[in-house]
């Protein structure tokens, strides 16, 4: 059995395993929170430390901070994260070194991280085979790094010089062999995003994403805000899932001052990041029915997202529960009436689903459109660290809720589906068997909220913690460091779109240019969430 | 494919009726502060606490700049709080811009490129539900068209980031004449909690002229079936701004 992590145990077992493994030259410390432990790693050993922890203790990566302290140096946060724990290595260097080794060979989940990092703050992570322009696109100057400490976050980009330089790489060699660019704007409603599609006719072989058009700087411009002030950065980011990346930073905060939000504010924060769960599955199998043109289903499947929507507002006086987390607890009660209402309204949105999804399954037209279709092998997923429903159906088992419980949910009984095939029908098949067991939590919980306040004081205080939720897509990781009067100093987000659309690629190979919007339907990624 | 057609009759008719009658259901709108008349030390408190400048104290209360609320709530929680007003009828424009006629050249489709520059997902989701029955905003001659070379409006959110600037332009560009641009949501109007940084902008109106304006964050689907209400002149656009009672009266 796995250790539980509030005992500590994990931290014992952990630190006995690197005993065992690397003897004196590695030593692991209790960082004072539950079931986490920290190691000061030389950087000479950062590699192997990292591949030791990823291949054989099966540690997945949760992010990787980088901190820019002026004359104070570099500092680098490798986070990582099993089953029963988390473990963060700590690499400090002087700031006039900018080689870092790369552990993009050992741990492929760290490719996008480091190339991201290379982009913002100018590190060279040697070893890596593919750095360069990544976030910031070719109109940006070069050698100008935005997340420095010495560059101004409201510095204006003078130059709006057209893409007209750009050419697209290609990987396809082969007579008749070309390129169709989509985006970035296209489609009916598609956010912004370009992809080329490379083909030799009719059927697509590789797809290559561009991204990053939504970039919005919200790591730099949090830095030098008040908690409150970043709190509205976290829910709109990616507005869609709001309240989950409320809480991520809400958490890393109460970490920080050592505050435990009052059990009826942590089952009510249970209570609607699973109604939001619900109402993002809903909008997902809205546009997987929509992509595949099957006009009814589209249509009832919108009628339950709006008519959870609409339930929100009621409940929290905002569609997208903007507003409703702050640190230390919520920023406003949720009256008993107003939960019933909730879960009333739970209640039926998952039978109206359910009663969708028995159509659904004998629809061969639609079926025929998902089944085999944008395929991820549970091998790719675990190489790409792929995160929530995505990774679900192609048979990872990791849900943060359950491996590293936060708030309420160590409480509440639910379970984790599993699908194996990893096609999109497997997707749709995991998307609705998480709104079954998220009705089932909010149909626990409500029937006994707690009483009490809602809110504990937070007072600020300085110091560095990991938050992490798991979203509506996935694992989400804020990271956040403050300064003695509550002061961002550091905050990086991690969000689960940014770690599957890593792999999206994955889900788009070999096939038929038709699919594509299906593919992209199905895999139900934020491009907003991934850009910040 | 009979079980589509009898869940669908089944489902019975879910349309609103606006714009015929108002809307009452609630949900429908977060709604939004309204102009308050309050005591001059309340009033600053309060403007001190709105984090996007939306709310400023005046004489005899305070003022709302509806484009740059960002819905945080702040000024509906603690001991002072702001009147809400429960509408939704949201989208403002000058008069004059829209005196012009050109609501009869779209005559009675109205053809809507969507584009994202850089907004969080929370406004394209409340667009998008304007395709669901409870909105179904075809019965109005509304449709939503994949290229701008059809379209004759541009609904344009997102603070428009450093790499939509151009992509904005080139689409704005290639829609064929007349068209308006909608920018919907805060950060379209004034770059939200956003803009301006290196990364993103103050706003659709940087990039390309803008006719109508819709704020909120995110504008409830009600407010955008408002704002197209107005592109064709069914529907007379509200002002953007919000006097308390006795600035107005002292300015008559």
């Amino acid at each position: 059995m796995n250790p539980n992590p509030e005992t500590g145990d994990f931290v014992a077992a952990f630190r006995d395993a690197c005993t065992r493994r690397w003897g004196a030259v590695v030593s692991a410390v209790d960082d004072g929170t539950r079931g986490g432990c920290r190691i000061d790693c030389p950087p000479a050993m950062l590699v192997s430390l990292c591949g030791w922890l990823h291949t054989e203790m099966g540690f997945d990566l949760a992010t990787l901070v980088v901190e820019d302290a002026g004359a104070g140096g570099w500092r680098l946060h490798y986070c990582f994260h099993t089953e029963s724990g988390r473990v963060e290595l700590c690499l400090a260097q002087p700031i006039e070194m900018t080689r870092v080794p790369s552990i993009s060979a050992v741990v492929h989940a760290a490719d996008w991280h480091e190339r991201e990092i290379e982009d913002l703050f100018g590190l060279d992570f040697e070893g890596h085979p593919k750095l360069g322009e990544f976030v910031l696109h070719e109109h940006w100057p070069e050698g100008v790094n935005p997340l420095r400490a010495d560059f101004a976050a409201g510095a204006r980009n003078a130059s709006t010089a057209p893409a007209t330089e750009w050419t697209p790489p290609t990987i396809v060699d082969a007579p008749g062999a070309f390129v169709m660019p989509v985006g970035p704007v296209y489609s009916d409603f598609g956010e912004a995003a370009h992809f080329q599609l490379e083909t030799v006719g009719e059927d697509v072989i590789v797809t290559y994403p561009r991204l990053f058009y939504k970039h919005r700087g919200v790591e730099k411009i949090a830095e030098g805000k008040t908690l409150a002030d970043a709190l509205l950065l976290a829910e709109r980011f990616s507005g869609t899932s709001a309240f989950a990346h409320a809480l991520a930073l809400c958490q890393a905060a109460e970490r920080i001052a050592g505050v435990a939000p009052p059990p009826r504010a942590l089952a009510l924060r249970a209570l609607l990041a699973e109604f939001e769960r619900l109402r993002h599955h809903a909008a997902t199998i809205t546009g997987l029915c929509a992509s595949t043109a099957l006009a009814v289903a589209a249509s009832q499947a919108g009628l339950i997202e709006e008519a959870l929507l609409r339930a929100s507002a009621v409940a929290t006086g905002h569609r997208y529960l903007f507003g409703v987390a702050r640190p230390g607890g919520l920023a406003c009660d949720v009256e008993p009436g107003a939960v019933a209402d909730l879960a009333r309204a739970a209640q039926t949105a998952l039978a109206d689903l359910d009663s969708l999804d028995a159509i659904l399954r004998y629809t061969s037209s639609f079926l025929d459109r998902l089944e085999a279709v944008g395929i991820i092998s549970p091998d790719q997923a675990r190489a790409f660290g792929l995160v929530g429903p995505v990774a679900r159906a192609s048979g990872l088992t990791r849900d943060l809720r359950e491996s590293l419980p936060y708030g309420a949910y160590d409480r509440v009984g639910f379970f984790v589906p599993v699908e194996q095939e990893g096609d999109g029908y497997a997707r749709l098949r995991v998307l609705l068997a998480e709104c079954r067991q998220s009705a089932a939590i909010i149909r626990a919980l409500a029937s006994r909220i707690p009483d009490g306040p809602v809110a504990t004081p937070w007072t600020p205080s300085a110091g560095t913690a990991l938050g992490w939720t798991e979203a509506p897509i996935g694992a989400a990781f804020h990271w956040l460091r403050l300064d003695a009067e509550g002061r961002v100093v550091r905050y990086r987000l991690t969000p689960p779109s940014f770690n599957n659309w890593h792999g999206f690629h994955l889900a788009a190979e070999n096939f038929a240019f038709q699919d594509f919007p299906i593919i992209l339907a199905s895999v139900g990624l934020s491009v907003a969430e991934c850009d910040r | 494919m009979m079980k589509w057609v009898r869940k669908g009759l089944a489902s019975g008719i879910k349309s609103t009726r606006y714009p015929a009658a108002a809307e009452t259901a609630p949900g429908v709108s977060p709604g939004r502060p309204r102009a308050t008349r309050l005591a001059p030390a309340a009033a600053e408190e309060l403007a001190a606490r709105c984090p996007s400048g939306a709310l400023t104290a005046q004489s005899g209360g305070i003022a709302v700049a509806h484009g740059r609320c960002v819905h945080c709530a702040r000024c509906r929680q603690g001991e002072v709080t702001m009147s809400w007003e429960n509408g939704y009828e949201w989208a403002g424009a000058e008069v004059a811009t829209l005196a012009d006629g050109l609501a009869r050249a779209f005559g009675r489709s109205l053809h809507i490129r969507y584009l994202d520059a850089g907004a969080c997902g929370a406004c394209m989701s409340e667009a998008r539900q304007l395709n669901n029955p409870y909105y179904n905003m075809h019965r109005l001659g509304f449709f939503i068209t994949a290229t701008p070379r059809t379209a004759d409006v541009l609904l344009v959110a997102g603070p428009v980031t450093d790499a939509m600037r151009v992509a904005l332009r080139a689409t704005y560009d290639a829609m064929p004449e007349p068209k308006r641009v909608v920018a919907m949501g805060a950060c379209a109007l004034s770059g939200g909690v956003f803009g301006p940084s290196y990364a993103a902008g103050t706003g659709a109106a940087e990039v390309v002229p803008v006719d109508v304006q819709v704020p909120g964050c995110p504008p409830p689907p009600l407010a955008l079936l408002h704002a197209l209400l107005v592109v064709v002149e069914r529907k007379p656009p509200q002002a953007l701004g919000d006097d308390p009672p006795e600035a107005r009266e002292g300015r008559t």
